[in-house]
């Protein structure tokens, strides 16, 4: 059987507590690993902001699976998505070589996101700006 | 943008215009990440929309890439749809 590699965002209702937002990733865990396939990757990028309210609520909880599947279960998966009301946006792609290197490359901190990167750079500016600061001090 | 201004603020516009160029052929960048959405905001307006290639000089075959990672990015609510004064 010929698995492919897939990648899950859901985001669940903020009105779930952190307990309950868990016991839900939890079993959609147990989905995956119920029809044979493996999690390879999984992040929880905790309560986010949303960019326009979904179902008059302005945040949710993000949580991201990458794991590897047969042909037949992203179907499944998806509708167990639609039947849960906890859920209220989800989306799986099939990731392409690419996507697979960069997924790796990224979990090995080689590629930082653009908001990393940029975090990083203010602080080495700030890190310059005190040392350029305590330079002048002694001047 | 350059192009607009110098026009407007120069009656010899003579300037030389730097050669645009796709981003991700010259970085050797194969996949374009949905999920970030900050390197995302460099394609699109304050409105939200996604900018042409005529003014990011991106290649086709990454534009392709672009705006499926945009739509991508706004189904998940990490990018608007519509904004006012995004940037």
């Amino acid at each position: 059987m010929n698995k492919k590699q897939y990648e899950t965002v859901i985001i669940l209702t903020p009105v779930l507590s952190e307990q309950q937002m868990k016991d839900a990733v939890a079993s959609y865990r147990g989905l995956i690993t119920d029809a044979g396939g493996e999690i390879i990757h999984e992040e929880n990028w905790g309560l986010t902001k949303l960019a326009y309210p979904i179902d008059k609520k302005g945040t949710g909880f993000y949580h991201l699976f990458e794991f590897t599947a047969g042909p037949d279960f992203v179907k499944s998966w998806e509708l167990a998505f639609r039947r849960d009301e906890r859920i209220m946006r989800y989306l799986t792609i099939s990731l392409d070589k690419w996507a697979i290197e960069f997924n790796q490359k990224k979990r090995n901190g080689e590629i930082k996101s653009s908001s990393e990167s940029a975090k990083e750079r203010k602080a080495a500016q700030e890190a310059l700006a005190v040392e350029s600061n305590d330079e002048d001090d002694d001047n | 943008m350059s192009r607009e201004s110098n026009f407007i603020f120069n009656q010899t516009p003579q300037v030389v215009q730097k050669k645009k160029y796709c981003r991700f052929k010259k970085h050797g960048i194969k996949h374009i990440d949905y999920k970030d959405k900050d390197f995302l905001l460099k394609f699109i307006n304050e409105q939200g929309k996604i900018l042409p290639r005529r003014i990011t000089g991106t290649s086709l075959k990454f534009q392709r890439k672009i705006s499926v990672a945009v739509k991508r990015a706004r189904h998940l609510a990490l990018l608007p749809f519509v904004a006012d004064g995004l940037k």
